[in-house]
């Protein structure tokens, strides 16, 4: 039985992000989405979180935070790559201070291209990364 | 009878003998045997007490043969006294001290010489208060003693700018306790009188101990406000020698009620407010803290502001209904409140531990001003548990400066992990003071009940508000000392074998307390109040209530231990803290703007902006002042009126 | 007698947590409504915590861990108290050591913001204790009233056995007291400001920031059982001797939960002076001046 797939929270953070992408994100919540309809909540603490919601690229200042952040969620989680410049840099792939993606960090399970990333195509990530989420619960439980 | 005499007696000979005393390691063995010898006295004595005398009640013992040649050494000493007094008060330009010292012993002469004192049949009144009080007092006190030795040296080797003055200090320690014994088993009223005007001329003198300026005005701050009580009470032996030619206490609070035996009820009452520090005369026991921990461990738990509610207690049944317990219980009540939100502002542990005190010993007074069965029920079994808790704690706050060169709560920080033992001493202290179902807490609830029942709303506001501050100071302060800081190191204690001692023994006695008080409660307690009242039988509590009372009891005690040992087994996955994903990885800093690290400081709220001592002191002392001129004032007026 | 106590209490301890699951399903589905979503299935807040059961938990120190099974078993016992009809004052009492118990969890982290979170739940006990005192100072005298006996009680089998009238015929004041106080109990807007189910960045969760997995699941269900038993006093103002207070009681209760949220709709999160002041100030005003003037009236 799915025991993560109908409470999936999530923690929102902005990486070098111009706002876009985070502007789409929160926008999955109002009335118009209504992303609590799958039980979704946006927590905005690590501890608490399944899956950890990235927007922007990672740069040189930025990197430890992401490490740090995903290294505080407890096990099953998840990495959902928003947008553009999460999944590959974007536009700012060649800037001085850009490393790249998220996946230069972290293991990304779920890639939502887009410039901005539309709220749909947001909410469609989650719910796949809820899936991932799910599998990883039974090959952890597989191991015990 | 004979144990009685060797009580008040030996404390003052071990007195003696210390101030010949120079070799710390003599005075040592001498503390240590005197302070042995007088516990196991007062335990011996309150068994033979309670097992011989249980259900004969009370005992007066007549002291006719040597009555004369006592009271003319009394009458001497006390005059001695007040040479010293006047010759202190010259000498440091405190005049007033002097003046107030001269009234009251002058008074007291006056009578004793003028043949105007009747004859007295008791001079010695033993009952189970009074039996309660002593073991407090022997156990307790004799603790502190056996504590101030190793802490005495300690103090000395941090605090090499005050002179050492021991073989004046240990002696005062132990007049001190005899002169609580002697105040306890005394019914005669100027025999009270007596051992009431030592206790409060040596805790100025304890209070002077280190003669810095502080500490000199804050010892004649205690002298004048307590001589002012001492003043009252000689008023009082006056009015009921001459008018109601009743001599000792006794049969003044069993005399018919009348306009006339209020007065010196209310004076009394009033010498009894200045001693347990009430409101508005609470600063001398804030001051009294300038002193070495020994002393405000001793003056805030087993002596001295006990005298004061001790005093209360016995006149309870006097002063149930009258204007003179109108008078104490709403200042007990105010000063309840008052204290513990002043308690909730300051920093300094010593200083929280004062206000506590005078928060306690305000709840005690309100319990014993309204003065029925179950608030004096309430009130003695709050004087037993705080004089241990409070003891105790003092003890603990005093190694703790010793072994951390601090005693402020912010500073206690992480003290489980620093401390463990003396943090566990503190816990156990705390939880006693207001924890469910510790003896505080159901004393409160007897309280809340019978202010209830005596349909007074002002006393119950004091005691809901009151308890809702008193619940912030105490989780404040636990809070800072279980907080598990990383990388904080065991500190190396300083504490000494003596003072382990006696802070281990408090914890068991603290423990004691709480599992024996059903028992406490059926076999001494109320008996006690069947004998205060004279009535035939007294029950407080609920028999299902006791029932909650044991399973809470089991629960506080099981659930951290059964939870301790399946924490200890588990095994977790160690994680840092949430910084917002900046921790640098200690758990202690964080990245700043520059990227550089930052220690991260986490301190109390201290509300100072409600309940600062700017803001509340003066107004609460200028109406606490109020409440008593104006209520002494319609006793005395309603006297006048009487006599037209 | 006693067995209505123990089946009081075992009633309370099966049933109050799926009670309390679905009031919070049921608020969180109310509250979108409000807002104009369709909001999550009512069992939602059961998928949740089935959810947190099956994540790891990570832990600071295993105080932590201490501290949390004390709060959940003193919330579990005071609950079960109230339901076996015991002394009400005991019941408040043993409550606020079940609160202490919780920021003890929190501050014993040494974490910033769940320090954080403990010192804003401390205040918030300052501030509501004394109403909820109070409020059982209010059922005894109110009882001298409506039993007709003269005596007053503090034990809620007798409160609710013995009165012939609801208590909060006599007791408005108090009901309104307490019923301002159970913002601050139910973490609701504008008093949620040691946690909230809502993110808020400036405190991230407040005192439960440091819980993870089956730990953040135990703490919720304690709330459920929390929430069950103050729905309880609130009850226990309409309860009386009577069939039809059953009803009505039940009716009170839905249509304070429902203000509760509707207030939680409405209105922003306050400084804590405010809410400090607000809740002594209520308190005075009407806890205090109705258990007055019932006592002049008596």
């Amino acid at each position: 039985m799915a025991k993560l797939a109908k409470s999936p929270w999530l923690i929102h953070y902005d990486g070098s992000s111009c706002n876009g992408c985070d502007i789409e994100v929160l926008a999955c919540l109002t009335p118009v989405y209504d992303v609590e309809r799958f039980g979704v909540i946006n927590t905005g603490d690590p501890k608490h979180a399944d899956i950890f919601l990235i927007t922007g690229g990672i740069n040189s200042q930025n990197k430890a935070v992401v490490e740090q952040i995903y290294s505080q969620m407890p096990d099953p989680k998840v990495v959902c790559a928003v947008g553009i410049c999460a999944c590959n840099g974007g536009v700012f792939k060649d800037c001085y201070n850009i490393i790249g993606g998220v996946d230069k960090v972290l293991p990304v399970d779920v890639y939502v291209p887009g410039c901005a990333a539309r709220p749909d195509a947001i909410i469609d990530g989650v719910i796949k990364a809820v899936g991932i989420l799910e599998e990883k619960r039974k090959k952890k439980g597989g191991k015990h | 009878m004979g144990f009685i005499v060797f009580l008040v007696l030996f404390p003052f000979l071990t007195a003696a003998i210390l101030t010949m005393t120079k070799n710390n390691t003599v005075r040592k063995a001498v503390v240590y045997t005197g302070s042995a010898i007088i516990i196991c006295t007062a335990i011996v004595f309150s068994l033979t007490a309670l097992i011989k005398g249980i259900d004969s009640g009370a005992k007066y013992f007549g002291v006719t043969h040597l009555v004369h040649v006592i009271d003319t050494v009394m009458l001497g000493i006390e005059i001695l006294l007040m040479v010293l007094i006047v010759y202190l008060s010259i000498k440091h330009k405190k005049y007033y001290a002097g003046l107030l010292s001269v009234a009251g012993t002058v008074l007291i002469a006056w009578l004793e010489l003028s043949g105007k004192a009747a004859s007295v049949q008791n001079h010695v009144y033993c009952d189970k208060l009074s039996v309660i009080m002593c073991l407090i007092i022997a156990i307790v006190g004799s603790l502190i003693c056996i504590y101030a030795v190793g802490y005495m040296v300690d103090y000395h080797n941090h605090h090499t700018e005050f002179k050492d003055r021991r073989t004046f200090f240990f002696p005062m320690l132990f007049v001190f306790l005899g002169a609580m014994f002697g105040l306890v088993i005394s019914s005669n009223l100027i025999w009270i009188y007596f051992f009431w005007e030592i206790t409060s001329i040596s805790s100025f003198l304890l209070i002077g101990y280190t003669r810095t300026k502080e500490a000199i005005d804050n010892s004649f701050r205690a002298l004048w406000m307590n001589l002012l009580g001492g003043l009252g009470f000689a008023g009082a032996i006056v009015y009921s020698t001459t008018v109601l030619h009743v001599t000792t206490l006794q049969q003044l609070v069993y005399h018919p009620a009348s306009i006339i035996t209020l007065v010196p009820v209310t004076l009394l009452a009033f010498a009894a407010l200045t001693k347990s520090a009430q409101l508005p005369f609470s600063k001398w026991l804030l001051g009294a803290m300038v002193a070495p921990t020994p002393t405000s461990a001793l003056l805030h738990s087993a002596t001295m502001v006990k005298a004061g509610v001790y005093l209360l207690i016995r006149l309870a049944p006097a002063m149930s209904g009258t204007i003179a317990g109108t008078m104490v219980s709403l200042i007990g009540g105010f000063t309840f409140l008052v204290a513990s939100m002043l308690a909730i502002t300051v920093s300094d542990g010593k200083k929280v531990l004062a206000y506590s005190t005078i928060s306690n010993l305000g709840l005690i007074t309100a319990c014993a001003g309204v003065g029925t069965t179950e608030t004096v029920w309430a009130g003695t079994l709050l004087i037993m548990f705080h004089a241990v808790s409070k003891s105790m704690m003092f003890q603990a706050v005093g190694a703790i400066e010793n072994a951390t060169g601090s005693r402020d709560i912010e500073d206690m920080h992480g003290l489980i992990v620093r401390l463990p033992f003396l943090a566990f001493v503190m816990i156990i202290g705390i939880a006693g003071m207001f924890l469910a179902p510790f003896g505080m807490l159901i004393s409160k609830w007897a309280a809340l009940k019978a202010f209830v029942d005596a349909k007074n709303i002002l006393l119950v506001l004091f005691i809901t508000f009151g308890s809702a501050t008193t619940m912030l100071y105490w989780t404040k302060w636990l809070s800072k000392i279980l907080a598990c800081k990383a990388q904080t190191r065991l500190r190396r204690n300083t504490t000494s074998l003596g003072q382990w001692f006696s802070l281990a023994g408090h914890a068991t006695m603290m423990v004691m307390l709480c599992v024996l008080l059903p028992v406490l409660s059926i076999k001494l307690i109320e008996p006690l109040l069947a004998q205060l009242y004279k009535i035939e039988h007294v029950s407080v509590l609920a028999p299902e209530d006791m029932v909650i009372m044991v399973v809470l009891l089991l629960l506080i005690f099981v659930i951290p231990m059964v939870a301790r040992i399946i924490v200890k087994k588990m095994t977790f996955k160690p994680n840092m803290e949430y910084m917002s994903g900046i921790n640098q990885g200690d758990n202690r800093h964080f990245v700043d703007s520059f990227n550089q690290p930052k220690l991260m400081f986490l301190s109390n709220w201290y509300m100072e902006d409600y309940f600062g001592e700017k803001k509340i002191w003066k107004i609460s002392v200028a109406i606490a002042a109020a409440v008593i001129v104006a209520c002494i004032g319609i006793v005395i007026g309603n006297l006048t009126g009487g006599a037209i | 007698m006693m067995l209505k106590t123990i089946l009081g209490m075992v009633l309370y301890i099966v049933f109050a947590p799926f009670v309390g699951g679905l009031l919070a399903g049921l608020d969180r589905k109310i509250t979108a409504r409000m807002q104009g979503r369709i909001g999550p299935p009512i069992l939602q807040p059961f998928y949740d915590v089935r959810k947190l059961i099956n994540k790891d938990i990570l832990l600071i120190n295993n105080m932590q861990y201490l501290f949390a099974w004390c709060f959940v078993i003193f919330v579990v016992f005071t609950g079960a108290l109230f339901y076996g009809g015991f002394n009400i004052l005991l019941v408040f009492f043993v409550l606020t050591t079940a609160a202490m118990f919780f920021v003890l969890e929190a501050t014993t982290t040494n974490s910033p913001y769940s320090v954080m979170g403990a010192n804003r739940e401390m205040i918030q006990m300052l501030s509501y204790e004394p109403m909820v005192l109070l409020t059982a100072v209010g059922f005894y005298v109110a009882t001298a009233f409506t039993t007709g006996t003269g005596a007053g009680t503090f034990s809620v089998a007798s409160i609710i056995s013995e009165s012939n009238i609801p208590n909060i015929v006599v007791l408005p004041g108090v009901f309104f007291g307490f019923a301002f106080i159970l913002t601050i109990k139910f973490r609701k807007s504008p008093f949620d400001l040691s946690m909230s189910h809502h993110a808020h960045q400036e405190m991230v969760k407040g005192i439960t920031t440091e819980l993870s997995g089956g730990m953040m699941a135990l703490i919720e269900v304690s709330h459920w059982y929390e929430n069950v038993f103050l729905l309880g006093v609130v009850a226990l103002f309409v309860l009386c001797n009577k069939w039809w207070s059953i009803p009505l009681a039940i009716l009170v209760c839905a249509i304070t939960y429902f203000v509760e949220i509707l207030v939680d709709n409405t209105s922003a999160r306050v400084k804590w002076e405010n809410m400090f002041k607000h809740s002594w100030i209520i308190t005075l005003i009407f806890g205090v001046v109705n258990i007055f003037i019932l006592q002049m009236l008596s």
